[in-house]
């Protein structure tokens, strides 16, 4: 700022600085951004294909592309998705596994990672982070088919149980993250805490779990988006058709959408748009915690 | 609670309370001897990870070795589920396509994600805006995404290439057993590349951007910059990507069941919708030694992966 101030006094200083600050960076790259603007046209096309097909009646797409504006708008399919696919139902359903799987993976994952990490020195422990790593090495395919069998056996066959699983599954990823982030937090903090009089519950609630905030969020982030769009496990554990999640409803419902595809459009649309705008609104939180996860 | 242990102390702390008799105490102390706040916090871990995915790990494993097929009385029958598995072409054709899948995928994702994060990496215009588009994908489900382009590749791509006279396209692709592969491979890019993206800018954004000013200076062209500076020090975060996209896709389920349904025949069955046809089919052990065949070869690859990160000293 003194720089500017004593290089530029008359001239108007905002444009100045502005100037200063673009000659700093260098020449914009025009050629390169055309190129990646032509290039994010293979995202943005599908996006508006899809909007455009949701907004058009069976007629006005006819035998076409189905890339012709949408004019008038056909609001109806919404509607007649809505009620064909019952969405309420279907979104409760993804947002009651989504909430369990989030709650859950941050605290188990947490928990069972700050007592490994805290105990290290006794072999048991370390045991315990190696058993629970094997996950890493088991995919669903591998077992599920005995484990839908015990699903169901338990009563499990329901969003339920596809939340427990979604959380197991993530155990040993989260664990892993935690453990790694817990390694960089001084022990001595908590010490002087339990000198104050915590106990260790009071020691993880107060002190722990708040500074834990940034790689839980990371953890939560990839359990919402796995949670949220998970099609394998919901369709094959949860038993009554009733209580699927959006993405299952669109399989189920794909033979009744093959008459009429403008309100199969409208029914995908309505699957996508919570994460979408989800993702909009908390961008940069979801990549820096992305990133986060990734690097560790 | 008022007997929880000082950090310093947990060797010596025996357990409170006559809760546990001596014989229990005694094992307790053997196997976690440590305030038992610590025990609530990971024991409910371990109890719900063996029940949950060890026990039906196990039991599959036991019903790979019998005739079972899935209710009834059933017999050992050895390892003629696995030599079945070998000779059985829906399987060995499943893996087949699976691996060429994950192979091809794998590189594209990774090439696509690499160029793209230099580009966005770059001097360019509206450049937070344009990361928001590419990272779009990565927020959505895979299966909606693929009835979508199942409609585009389908019905609009053939018009329009009939249009412009392109032949390659002008039939839909995902109703041709031989390129059906190719839809799955762009769709399932599509929805992987956001992913390896921000990886790959996160590995960008830590090379000082000095190094290149100095390079620059020294009149290192644009390709020399890349292939003696950024691809190297990129090469890390390219092996964490390759791993990740390369595990995830040999799970491939969701995009061929979007897309083709495994179809035309079973050209894009993947392992994956192999091994749950064992519930339908009566092939329940006969699957299930199908998918101890395919946790083999996922540990060969986990294997490899944890192998490779421990040359590079990383901490995953």
């Amino acid at each position: 700022m003194a720089t500017q101030v004593t290089t530029a006094p008359t001239a108007a200083p905002r444009i100045g600085a502005r100037r200063r600050r673009r000659m700093r960076e260098g020449r914009v790259n025009w050629g390169l951004t055309i190129v990646v603007a032509i290039i994010s046209l293979i995202v943005l096309v599908p996006l508006y294909f899809a909007v455009a097909m949701a907004l058009k009646s069976p007629a006005q797409t006819g035998t076409g592309t189905g890339f012709n504006f949408p004019w008038p708008i056909h609001w109806g399919n919404f509607r007649a998705a809505w009620d064909l696919t019952n969405t309420p139902l279907a979104f409760s359903m993804s947002l009651l596994i989504t909430v369990i799987a989030v709650t859950g993976e941050i605290l188990v994952s947490s928990l069972a990672a700050w007592a490994i990490v805290r105990n290290w020195h006794h072999w048991q422990f370390r045991a315990t982070f190696a058993y629970l790593m094997l996950a890493l090495f088991i995919p669903f395919p591998v077992v599920a088919l005995p484990q839908v069998k015990l699903m169901a056996a338990i009563g499990l066959a329901n969003p339920f149980g596809v939340a427990i699983l979604h959380i197991m599954f993530q155990l040993a990823f989260n664990v892993l993250l935690f453990s790694a982030y817990i390694r960089g937090i001084p022990g001595e903090l908590e010490e002087s805490a339990r000198i104050d009089g915590c106990t260790t519950w009071q020691v993880y609630r107060k002190l722990v779990l708040p500074l834990l905030a940034p790689i839980a969020a990371t953890v939560g982030i990839f359990a919402f988006l796995q949670s949220w769009n998970d099609f394998m496990m919901p369709q094959l554990i949860t038993a009554n058709p009733k209580w699927q999640t959006l993405p299952v409803i669109q399989y189920l419902f794909q033979d009744q959408f093959t008459t009429n595809f403008n309100v199969a459009f409208a029914s995908y649309l309505m699957a996508l748009v919570p994460t979408l705008i989800a993702f909009l609104i908390g961008q940069r939180w979801v990549v820096s915690g992305i990133m986060r996860g990734s690097i560790k | 609670m008022t007997a929880t242990a000082l950090p310093s102390q947990h060797t010596a702390t025996r357990s409170r309370g006559g809760a546990f008799g001596n014989a229990l105490g005694k094992l307790k102390k053997l196997f976690f001897p440590v305030a038992p706040t610590y025990l609530f916090m990971i024991i409910p871990a371990i109890v719900l990870f063996t029940f949950f995915i060890i026990y039906p790990m196990v039991q599959g494993m036991f019903w790979s070795f019998t005739n079972y097929v899935g209710y009834g009385t059933w017999h050992f029958i050895g390892l003629a589920n696995y030599q079945a598995a070998f000779s059985d072409p829906t399987i060995r054709d499943s893996y087949g396509f699976t691996l060429l899948f994950a192979v091809v995928a794998c590189i594209l994702t990774n090439a696509v994600a690499m160029s793209l994060a230099i580009a966005l990496n770059a001097k360019i215009r509206w450049r937070a805006g344009f990361r928001t588009i590419f990272f779009i994908p990565m927020v959505l489900s895979g299966l909606v995404v693929s009835y979508i382009f199942t409609f585009i590749i389908g019905t609009s791509i053939p018009i329009i290439a009939g249009v412009i006279h392109f032949a390659p396209l002008e039939s839909d692709i995902l109703a041709n057993q031989h390129t059906a592969w190719l839809g799955i491979v762009f769709v399932a890019s599509w929805v992987a590349i956001p992913g390896a993206l921000i990886i790959f800018l996160a590995g960008l954004v830590s090379i000082p951007s000095e190094v290149y000013e100095a390079a620059s200076i020294d009149g290192a062209s644009a390709w020399k910059q890349f292939q003696k500076m950024t691809f190297p020090l990129l090469f890390p975060f390219f092996i964490i990507n390759t791993i990740l996209t390369f595990k995830s896709f040999l799970n491939v389920y969701d995009i061929c069941v979007g897309l083709t349904g495994g179809g035309p025949g079973t050209a894009t069955t993947s392992v994956a919708q192999t091994i749950f046809s064992g519930f339908f089919s009566g092939d329940y052990a006969y699957q299930m030694a199908n998918a101890v065949i395919f946790f083999i070869i996922t540990l060969f690859f986990a294997l490899f992966q944890l192998s490779v990160i421990r040359r590079r000293g990383g901490s995953l």
